[in-house]
């Protein structure tokens, strides 16, 4: 597993191929696509793409973690996490594209 | 926000494009991205997060209600780790 590593140039790519706009321009709205989460997570909203998963921000509370070399206390500060939750689509699509295969490997 | 709704503020924002190029370009991007995890690929977006697949092996759970012993197969999950640039953009406007 985790054969390859797919990034922007990939997604960007991708739109190149499946719209007819220019290279420049596809790679700018995979960044535009982008941003536009990041800007509603970082509101605070909740972000839902259908069939694919949603993302949404918790707020953790102050904890006190143990520096795991030394054993000291140390505090650990309230802070906001980003939880992503996959779709039942997506989950099924993986599965039912992975799970034949290991047995072979 | 929703999937529809990123598609309206991406068609305010492009007003050169068709609404259903915009629908086009938003689905291609969440397909690559379930596609890539489908093949096992990992989908690493600087500055926003990672997805992985993650194997999760076959084991013998229990029915919570009943105790009984049953067979769960080994799955695979999708995970997310989000990017430094975004863990940090959550956190630094309070």
């Amino acid at each position: 597993m985790a054969d390859r590593t797919v990034t922007r140039a990939q997604l960007s790519e991708a739109v190149y191929q499946e719209v007819g706009l220019s290279r420049n321009e596809s790679s700018d709205l995979v960044e535009s696509v982008l941003d536009e989460v990041v800007d509603a997570l970082v509101r605070g909203e909740v972000v839902k793409i259908s069939s694919f998963g949603s993302f949404s921000v918790r707020q953790k509370g102050e904890r006190i973690g143990r520096n795991p070399k030394t054993g000291d206390e140390v505090p650990i500060l309230p802070r906001k996490v980003l939880v992503f939750r996959p779709s039942h689509v997506l989950k099924n699509r993986i599965n039912d594209a992975l799970s034949g295969e290991t047995k072979a490997s | 926000m929703t999937k529809s709704e990123l598609i309206l503020r991406l068609s305010e924002a492009n007003p050169h494009l068709y609404q259903r190029d915009v629908e086009r370009i938003v689905s291609t991007i969440f397909d690559e991205v379930s596609w890539a995890m489908a093949r096992g690929d990992r989908v690493e977006l600087r500055g926003f997060g990672a997805f992985s697949v993650k194997k999760r092996e076959a084991r013998i759970g229990r029915n919570p209600r009943t105790g009984t012993a049953v067979s769960v197969k080994e799955k695979f999950v999708p995970f997310f780790k989000t990017g430094k640039q975004l863990r940090e953009r959550l956190n630094d406007n309070d």
